[in-house]
């Protein structure tokens, strides 16, 4: 069955949470949510969900074609204020795409370039992102694997805690820091490289370790068993499908690429 | 106690240089009518707490603003908020950047009295680094440090109720209150708008009683608005104003503040429903669906 590198990407994504057990998982921006999703449909059914506003949900509701949210399955209602509760008890798990990642997994999403007081592009704000980084589990969702966002030096507003010795607050280890994986839109990547350098996992279809390390701005290790990213099964294809019946998903990378690149001779 | 005024009778209690609390969360439930009256006053000089979204965004371009304190500032369909991101840009104001939980224990601290609270909630970030004043401190409970976010006392809190009496209780109907019971109690007074004033008797069901998260004594001021929220949503009575919001990036980014408050802003409530093209129209925005 063919697929696209979107479905492929959303596939190795939702396995980020296998075996998490009853966590939140909170996937912010379409596919990273259709992978928490689909995990919550497959591989953990246990996985706690909300509707993205104030509702936690027993199953998810589809990220495409929902008519509304009077019907959706609530299990109990969860607004903001009560989202850090859960947050701060460390049983989450979030999937997030930050605009830069360091070597340190340290992010930002707050701003790029001049100065702090009058940064060159202010976006959105820190949010949660310092909670969310010493409290639990997170993974990150790169749609465009690049030196713009793998960053050569510290990002430029650090957001969120990483493996940095420098910033290691006191009382604390490395263990005490939770990054899982980075899913790109070339590789699946964890942080369990020599002193928790990132590392090369699994490669996509037709992808070269070359070219992931030249669209990379710092050096990165490589798994002993690298391989190349499973292909999505028929079964999370057709759960995809249930989730994401207007195909929003095709929309969510330029070209919607197929998950198998084409050969240079083909292409 | 008769706590209902007119918006500009309400908002006169806000004076230069005082720390203002806005409720609501983005494009959610703001209170843009007392928001607007803020514009149409000469106040200035203010420091602005809040989940930000355009409340903050029209504040700070229309130059009322010293300081924002803030997690973030966005309208959810349109991430990057344009007038926040135009001041922010030249420089022009001063920033305590914060975790948006951290927002809420500070708020906390505020309501109950206490300097700080202690959290672990940026520690190996830049929201120490760029906030000098927020103290990092040793446990007399173990070994590791703490980040001891200062209470967030705020001299004046606006929000926006589904509904409230002339006594000041306040039902927030929609499905999330946010941190709107905190911001009434982290404020020396705090102003309520709502688009529907009701008499004591709609608070005797348990369910609408059970929907009321502050206490009247935590209400200073009523203010009985039209579509007090738009263009922001006030579930369940509408969605926010997507076509509006588009309108308001095109004519901040194009033309700056006098652009927007040129087209939209009025003399008054009546002026500005009227140039945004009614209570009708905004009662049949429909719901956000996410």
């Amino acid at each position: 069955m063919t697929y696209s590198l979107a479905e492929l990407m959303v596939c190795a994504a939702s396995r980020v949470f296998d075996q998490d057990g009853e966590v939140l998982a909170t996937g912010i921006g379409l596919l990273p949510r259709l992978a928490a999703s689909l995990a919550m449909r497959t591989s953990n059914p246990d996985m706690m969900m909300t509707d993205s506003q104030s509702f936690m949900l027993s199953t998810p509701n589809p990220v495409s074609g929902f008519e509304g949210h009077a019907t959706q399955a609530n299990e109990n209602w969860m607004g903001f204020a009560r989202i850090f509760d859960n947050v701060w008890s460390g049983k989450r798990h979030a999937l997030v795409g930050p605009s830069q990642i360091d070597r340190f997994g340290q992010t930002n999403i707050s701003a790029l370039g001049g100065t702090y007081n009058a940064p060159k592009v202010q976006l959105l704000g820190v949010r949660g992102f310092p909670g969310n980084s010493i409290s639990h589990a997170n993974s990150f969702f790169v749609p465009k694997h690049s030196t713009r966002t793998f960053v050569a030096g510290e990002c430029d507003v650090v957001c969120s805690i990483g493996y940095n010795p420098a910033r290691l607050p006191k009382g604390y280890s490395m263990d005490d820091i939770d990054i899982r994986q980075v899913i790109t839109d070339l590789c699946v990547m964890d942080f369990k490289g020599p002193d928790h350098q990132l590392r090369v996992v699994s490669l996509h279809p037709g992808v070269t370790l070359e070219e992931v390390q030249a669209n990379t701005g710092f050096e990165l290790a490589v798994a002993e068993s690298l391989s190349v990213t499973e292909a999505p099964s028929d079964e999370q294809l057709a759960i995809i499908e249930q989730l994401d019946p207007k195909n929003a998903r095709a929309k969510q990378l330029k070209d919607n690429p197929p998950g198998v690149r084409p050969s240079p001779q083909e292409a | 106690m008769d706590k209902l005024l007119g918006a500009r009778d309400a908002v006169a209690a806000i004076q230069d240089g005082m720390t203002v609390g806005i409720g609501g969360w983005g494009p959610r439930r703001k209170p843009m009518a007392l928001v607007r009256e803020l514009l149409r006053s000469d106040v200035k000089d203010l420091t602005v707490v809040s989940y930000g979204g355009a409340d903050v965004g029209l504040l700070c371009a229309a130059g009322k603003v010293r300081k924002v304190i803030f997690a973030f500032v966005s309208l959810d369909f349109m991430p990057l908020e344009p007038a926040f991101r135009k001041v922010r840009e030249s420089g022009a104001i001063e920033v305590m950047e914060m975790d948006e939980g951290m927002m809420l224990l500070g708020l906390r601290a505020a309501a109950w009295g206490v300097p700080f609270i202690p959290t672990q909630v940026g520690l190996g970030t830049d929201v120490i680094k760029n906030n000098p004043g927020l103290a990092v401190i040793d446990s007399p409970y173990d070994d590791k440090e703490w980040v001891a976010v200062p209470a967030l006392k705020l001299d004046v809190s606006l929000i926006h109720a589904s509904h409230a009496s002339r006594r000041g209780v306040c039902e927030i109907a929609s499905p999330d209150h946010y941190m709107d019971d905190w911001f009434a109690r982290a404020a020396a007074h705090t102003i309520v708008s709502t688009d529907s004033l009701v008499d004591d008797s709609h608070f005797h069901d348990s369910n609408v009683a059970r929907r009321v998260f502050w206490e009247r004594a935590e209400t200073q001021a009523v203010v009985h608005t039209a579509a007090g929220a738009h263009p922001t949503s006030n579930d369940p009575t509408h969605g926010f104003d997507v076509a509006h919001f588009k309108h308001y990036a095109q004519l901040i980014t194009e033309g700056g503040y006098s652009a927007w408050a040129d087209t939209y802003l009025g003399a008054d409530e009546a002026e500005y429903l009227s140039a945004v093209g009614g209570v009708d129209a905004i009662h049949a925005l429909p719901l956000p669906v996410y």
